[in-house]
């Protein structure tokens, strides 16, 4: 099937849920074409307001719509609501637990050209340090629709992060795919190590497990689409089931996935080793989204490699 | 106004201030100078104009109010709760680790809260996504916000002041408390004059310039408000931080500090007195 983006399949299932449910309003600070709520716009201008280059008033703007009882969907990319408008959402939305869904597309690496400028890879740790807030990482088309739902369902902030480039469908080979907040997927079995991986890296990881196949090792992969509240219990059952554990994400190794991965390790009595994949604290630059992947080591070769690493410190 | 309906407001007021004073006595803490000089901002809209009723603090149809200077707490708590919102012996306990008052306006724990705030600059956006929120529902009610003249130095009021023009919100109101102190000194001083009307008026708003301790005078720069279709009003309301308290009006001291024992007699003082010309008591109204 063609590869097509998060950002695009968000923008028209959010369309589709404002078919169904009129307490929904969308705002975009002039992101509409990109962050893809031009969809929404055109079919419900009534419940849509672009307030401009001005985040941090979107997102106050969200809490205010929110705090009448509308579910909000608040839009731009990654880097300026997680990381522009942070103070607005923690205390705007969050503190007041306001139904607010905090919307950053854009996010990592694969925004690509725009450079390090726009490549937010602090987002995933911003959102997951405010109390309340609920952070949701969807790796293709079909979990960002029922992903979409799911978080419209749910009254609370969340923060949905998405990205720019296209990707390839993940979820359709498992039967039934049912998305639940919180609930990790298990998309391939394996019995000597786990890959947990986040959005853009779980087909990396796929990829990265047949590629171990080859050389006898079985790698489960977990897709972790939800980062918080984080699945407990699927990182412990891993850990205890294959007794090492590599994680993979399109964002800084501090504060992400691996660092909440690693927190659940530690304080078990299942201390098994994590090495995590990621950006190694270091800022992006200008490539295209697959260069850009391949220089800062987000490959399947990179994550096989740990996969290694981690079974010898076992 | 009617002149006994401006000194029934005037009696609450003071009332008001004297609840303050005695929040921040108890909790050693809080904000007094501001919550005296928007008090009677509050009294007007919670006593005088707002849409509202205590027994249903979250009925959708009712008229909102945020207080984006969200520190005043001591002003907003002691209204909200002479209003019946709450009980009058939740203010004793007010910034307590067991109390719901907390040194910021809190909309989950308190009832008569239509929004939390406290980091300074916020409020206004949300002022508009109420009023705008008023609007896809069919223009059931008016939204009111309250921002400092200190903390119109935010960017982000001037976000939201852009946008709200954009909108052409003309249910919301939005009062400047225009004390000229903020916590560092004289605004004039540290963020440069405010100039708050010629600014929300090339910005597109309505502006009025008001005495804000004057009663009549705020009620009838609310109605002048509703009468503007297709902008947003901005009422610039002239006040004196520390209101009420002589030694406390118009000195930047004042901004957050605790009075000493002493000066909190004299401050009472002064208010049984004002109560005494107001020709009102203490009566029904625990001190």
């Amino acid at each position: 099937m063609k590869k097509v983006s998060t950002r695009e399949i968000y923008g028209r299932t959010l369309c589709e849920l404002g078919d169904r449910d009129d307490s929904v309003v969308v705002v975009d600070a002039d992101l509409s074409l990109c962050t893809m709520t031009c969809y929404f716009a055109g079919k419900h201008p009534e419940r849509f307001f672009n307030v401009g280059i001005s985040e941090a008033n979107m997102v106050g703007v969200g809490a205010g719509l929110a705090a009448t009882g509308k579910t909000v969907f608040v839009n731009s990319f990654a880097m300026f609501t997680a990381g522009r408008a942070y103070d607005q959402i923690r205390n705007s939305v969050c503190y007041p637990h306001l139904n607010v869904k905090v919307v950053g597309t854009h996010a990592g690496l694969t925004v690509g050209e725009d450079g390090a400028t726009h490549q937010c890879v602090e987002d995933m740790s911003l959102m997951r340090t405010v109390p309340g807030m609920t952070v949701i990482v969807p790796c293709d088309a079909e979990e960002t629709r029922q992903a979409v739902y799911a978080m419209a369902d749910y009254n609370g902030p969340c923060y949905f992060r998405l990205g720019r480039a296209p990707v390839s469908n993940v979820v359709d080979s498992l039967p039934g795919y049912k998305f639940e907040i919180g609930k990790a997927v298990t998309v391939k079995e394996g019995t000597d190590v786990t890959v947990i991986a986040a959005g853009t890296m779980v087909e990396v990881a796929l990829e990265a497990s047949s590629a171990l196949k080859v050389k006898g090792i079985n790698a489960r992969v977990i897709n972790m689409h939800t980062i918080k509240p984080i699945d407990r219990n699927a990182i412990l059952s891993a850990a205890r089931e294959t007794g090492a554990i590599v994680t993979a994400e399109e964002h800084n190794v501090i504060g992400g996935l691996g660092s909440a991965v690693s927190e659940v390790i530690v304080e078990s009595d299942t201390r098994v080793p994590v090495v995590r994949v990621g950006v190694q604290d270091v800022f992006g630059h200008s490539a295209p989204a697959e260069v850009c992947m391949a220089a800062y080591g987000l490959t399947s070769d990179r994550v096989a490699q740990a996969v290694q690493q981690a079974i010898a410190m076992r | 106004m009617e002149a006994s309906r401006k000194i029934e407001l005037e009696t609450i007021a003071t009332k008001c201030r004297a609840d303050a004073l005695a929040m921040v006595r108890s909790a050693h803490s809080g904000h007094l100078g501001g919550s005296l000089s928007v008090m009677d901002l509050l009294t007007v809209l919670y006593f005088d104009v707002m849409n509202i009723d205590p027994e249903k603090p979250h009925d959708p149809h009712r008229d909102r109010c945020v207080l984006s200077k969200g520190h005043c707490t001591p002003a907003m708590y002691s209204i909200l709760s002479r209003r019946g919102y709450f009980p009058r012996a939740w203010l004793s306990n007010f910034r307590q680790i067991d109390s719901v008052l907390s040194g910021h306006v809190e909309m989950t724990k308190v009832p008569g809260v239509d929004m939390s705030a406290g980091s300074l600059g916020q409020g206004l956006s949300a002022g508009l996504g109420m009023a705008l929120a008023s609007r896809v529902d069919g223009g059931k009610y008016r939204v009111y916000a309250i921002c400092g003249d200190g903390e119109i130095q935010e960017g982000q009021i001037w976000e939201a002041a852009q946008a709200a023009s954009h909108y052409a919100v003309d249910n919301l109101t939005v009062f400047i408390d225009n004390n000229g102190i903020q916590l560092d000194g004289f605004t004039e001083q540290i963020g440069g004059a405010s100039n708050a009307a010629a600014k929300f008026s090339a910005f597109g708003w309505h502006t009025t310039e008001i005495d804000g301790h004057d009663m009549e005078s705020i009620e009838k720069a609310l109605e002048e408000a509703w009468s503007i279709s297709g902008k947003p009003s901005v009422i610039v309301a002239n006040t004196v931080k520390g209101k009420g308290i002589s030694f406390m009006e118009n000195n930047p001291k004042w901004h957050g500090n605790v009075p000493t024992e002493d000066e909190f007699e004299i401050a009472f003082k002064e208010l049984d007195d004002r109560l005494a010309e107001l020709g009102a008591s203490w009566e029904g109204w625990a001190r």
